[in-house]
């Protein structure tokens, strides 16, 4: 049996330092919002002509007047990936490029991707994104306080946030870029943090009508023991199935993958020593569920 | 839990069998329809534009209140009610009257039967408002009167723009209602979308007009630009004929000039109209107006009679069947933007494609193969059951002929990935279960019993999510949504049915066999 809980201060204060550095770079670095959140367009170019290099292809762009241009490499050689802000929005501004680049390369670009979004757009859509992971904490929230008692609730609630955040935290560290994807992502790490503890919890719950001499500290540490090899296993296997997304799944899904790589990691992690050391604190005993019993 | 009756597994199998069949008819063709379905392919996989249109209802609200004035100015005339000052400031007309017809007309405006302020009594309210704030009275659209009013220019444009996509001939578009002011358009497979794009950016309002420079002719003139940029010239207000009285609009070689043309042919009014107007006016010049830039404005040389005629404005054979396709769909009631537009190319559709199932197949192998590794056996099973759960998943989206996105693709990679998480629950119960009970079958009853309540808790979570994804996400995320929530379904059938099964039938012929998992 591994002494998981001999380290429980250990990892709540690194925790609290991770959840204390993401809330510091989330709040004055930001997060890195892609055209989707922010506005803007996006163009995805593939050259025929291996003659051109990327830093041609920005000086190009930044004669063209569309105001602060990104251009970068996209997975292949000869895939670029253009971004810029459109502020004026206007209408004919994708077949201006194309005119300017095929005056200056010949026509050697092909336009395989074009996103443009409007800044009432974007908003709505960040909008949008930000109810539905406040939602699906509060449904999350809802669920637990039902099936459990408040203090399993408080700590599944306080692990999800600590994914979440720390998650999100990682993104803006390294300036990653959030769009639509990644709230699918950081959504479906929810559920998956969600699943891994409630897991353990339905252990830990399952043992405090078992046994009522253990105290909660020994309790915890039995059932993430009993509950390890399925959180082994589960994380594996989801883990390899998002390593294949993340290096075979093609450059769209990188984010999305590398989100839910993250979310994988810190879901487990926070399961084991988030969720548990509520509970520890908390001093849940055999009357918590006991009384919970009664009731029902 | 173990047992399973004859009739159960009969059922087991022959629904397995009917949804690997119904998933099977992607790949091979068959003759019955009910499995010739396919699942459809998002725009992000097979390439295509996503088009989001808003209608700017400002110059329709404009317009609108242009009329009333001269409808409240005429109608109050006719009473011996005399209104001055009337003008419109922003969103509201105001105008003065004498005290003693104030109440008069508030009240004509607040009556039931108003003649000139009409009353929806589905929402209890009336189009207008009329407020008298002293000085003068205001009149501005009630919240109901602009409600209809937008509605009644979305169905109106949402009419012209299928007209429009139709005429450019691609297949299967998808047009829908957004809100009261918008209009989505999913272009599956097109080739060009500038075109379309440029075709649905245009209002498309031709009229015909005078070009004058008297100034006191009634109706008031402006000065507009030519189409090129390069002159421009003062046009009366008055309309001669609009692009309504169009019956049929096409683009021609005009074998006199060698230019091509647009030749236009008009209803019996508008003909009439242009009758008499090409009669009265000939030495004039007749200015073509299109979205106020004036395409030509040739000089009346005979009255053409036929109700026939040509508009040249220096085209391109391209430019003409462009302009000859909007006048016949018809002018859009106000001006649209296209606030979001996301285009994929095919050939970038079917590399996300290729890479989508290279993912699926190396993240299934991969899962297979720890499976197998580390349960032997039972492993083998979870594979098997795997398999079956991949296709019955793939087969109830093929049922329902859900749209495939990227993401939607890597909802099924995640979900084989999570899909063991049960049957993994389950194992490793009952390994605990063997600990205390040396009866193999008792202890794998009592596994599948005791994990139960872990893993409907676990999957009802995930099914939250997706759940949630589904109404707030748009287009590839909610094809994310959709097979991870048909995923969290066939995994829970593939679990406790197949997975099942396989596992009582081993247990069974191995029921004295120690170490059994």
């Amino acid at each position: 049996m591994i002494a998981f809980n001999k380290y429980y201060n250990h990892f709540n204060f690194l925790s609290g330092i991770l959840i204390f550095c993401s809330l510091i770079l989330l709040v004055f670095k930001g997060l890195n919002f892609g055209i989707d959140f922010k506005g803007g367009t996006l163009i995805e170019l593939r050259s025929s002509d291996d003659k051109i290099n990327v830093s041609s292809l920005r000086d190009k762009f930044s004669q063209m007047n569309l105001g602060d241009v990104s251009v970068k490499k996209f997975g292949n050689d000869t895939d670029y990936l253009v971004k810029f802000e459109n502020k004026d929005n206007k209408k004919n501004i994708i077949e201006e490029i194309k005119l300017n680049l095929d005056k200056s390369f010949g026509n050697n670009f092909d336009f395989r991707r074009v996103e443009n979004v409007g800044p009432k757009v974007s908003a709505e859509l960040l909008k949008s994104g930000v109810i539905a992971i406040s939602l699906s904490l509060a449904v999350m929230l809802f669920y637990i306080w039902i099936r459990f008692e408040w203090q399993f609730s408080l700590g599944a609630i306080l692990a999800l946030f600590h994914d979440v955040i720390v998650t999100l935290g990682v993104f803006s560290l390294f300036s990653l870029e959030i769009n639509l994807s990644i709230i699918a992502a950081v959504l479906t790490i929810v559920g998956y943090s969600m699943n891994d503890t409630v897991v353990i919890f339905d252990r830990v719950r399952e043992n405090l009508r078992k046994y009522s001499d253990i105290k909660i500290f020994e309790l915890t540490n039995i059932s993430i023991n009993e509950t390890l090899s399925r959180t082994i296993i589960t994380s594996a296997t989801t883990l390899l199935a998002l390593l294949a997304i993340y290096f075979f799944g093609g450059e769209i899904l990188k984010g999305f993958s590398l989100a839910m790589i993250l979310g994988v990691v810190f879901g487990t992690y926070s399961s084991i020593y988030i969720a548990n050391t509520v509970l520890v604190r908390l001093k849940v005993s055999q009357k918590t569920v006991l009384r919970e019993d009664d009731k029902s | 839990m173990l047992y399973f009756s004859k009739s159960r597994i009969l059922f087991i199998t022959l629904f397995s069998l009917l949804f690997i069949t119904i998933a099977s008819s992607n790949l091979f063709k068959f003759d019955d329809e009910f499995f010739s379905k396919k699942i459809n392919l998002g725009l992000d996989l097979q390439g295509g534009s996503y088009l989001l249109l808003e209608i700017d209802n400002d110059p329709v609200i404009e317009q609108k209140l242009q009329n009333l004035t001269t409808t409240i100015r005429n109608y109050f005339k006719d009473q011996n009610i005399k209104i001055s000052n009337i003008k419109i400031d922003g969103d509201s007309i105001f105008f003065n009257v004498d005290n003693q017809n104030k109440q008069i007309i508030v009240d004509t405006f607040t009556d039931e039967n108003s003649e000139i302020n009409p009353y929806y009594p589905r929402f209890k309210s009336h189009q207008l408002n009329i407020e008298d704030i002293g000085v003068n009275l205001k009149i501005n659209f009630s919240k109901q009167g602009l409600v209809a009013l937008k509605t009644s220019s979305q169905d109106q444009a949402i009419e012209i723009v299928r007209r429009r996509i139709d005429e450019v001939g691609t297949n299967e578009p998808n047009i829908l209602k957004r809100g009261n002011n918008r209009i989505l358009v999913e272009l599956p497979g097109l080739d060009d979308p500038m075109r379309v794009k440029s075709l649905l950016g245009k209002t498309a309002n031709l009229t015909f007009r005078f070009v004058t420079n008297d100034e006191n002719d009634g109706f008031g003139v402006e000065k507009l630009k030519y189409e090129d940029g390069t002159d421009e010239a003062t046009v009366s207000k008055r309309i001669i004929i609009s692009g309504d009285n169009l019956l049929d609009a096409q683009p021609q070689m005009d074998t006199q000039s060698n230019q091509t043309v647009v030749s236009f042919s008009l209803d019996r009014v508008g003909a009439k109209r242009f009758g008499k107007a090409t009669s009265t006016g000939i030495g004039k010049q007749l200015a073509i107006v299109l979205d106020g830039k004036i395409i030509s404005a040739p000089v009346i040389r005979d009255t053409i009679a036929s109700g026939n005629g040509q508009i040249s404005g220096g085209f391109t054979f391209q430019s003409a069947t462009d302009l000859a396709l909007l006048l016949r769909s018809g002018a859009l009631p106000a001006p649209l933007n296209i606030i979001e537009e996301r285009t994929v190319g095919p050939d970038l559709g079917q590399d996300s494609i290729n890479a989508g199932m290279i993912a699926l197949a190396i993240g299934f192998l991969l899962v297979i193969i720890f499976m197998f590794i580390k349960y032997k056996v039972f492993g083998l099973i979870t594979n098997v059951t795997l398999i079956i759960n991949l296709f019955i998943l793939l087969g109830i989206l093929t049922l329902f002929e859900a749209t495939l996105t990227l993401p939607g693709i890597a909802g099924i990679i995640l979900t084989v990935g999570m899909a063991v998480d049960a049957n993994v629950l389950i194992f490793e119960r009952i390994k605990e279960e063997l600990k205390d009970e040396k009866n193999n079958i008792l202890a794998f009853d009592s596994g599948y019993v005791k994990s139960r309540t872990a893993i409907i808790d676990a999957n009802i979570t995930t099914l939250l999510a997706a759940i949630i994804l589904f109404f707030m996400g748009s287009g590839p995320i909610k094809g994310f949504s959709v097979t991870l929530g048909v995923g969290i379904f066939t995994t829970l059938f593939s679990v406790y049915f197949i997975a099942r099964l396989f596992t009582s039938l081993y247990v069974s012929k191995n029921r004295n066999k120690e170490k059994l998992i």
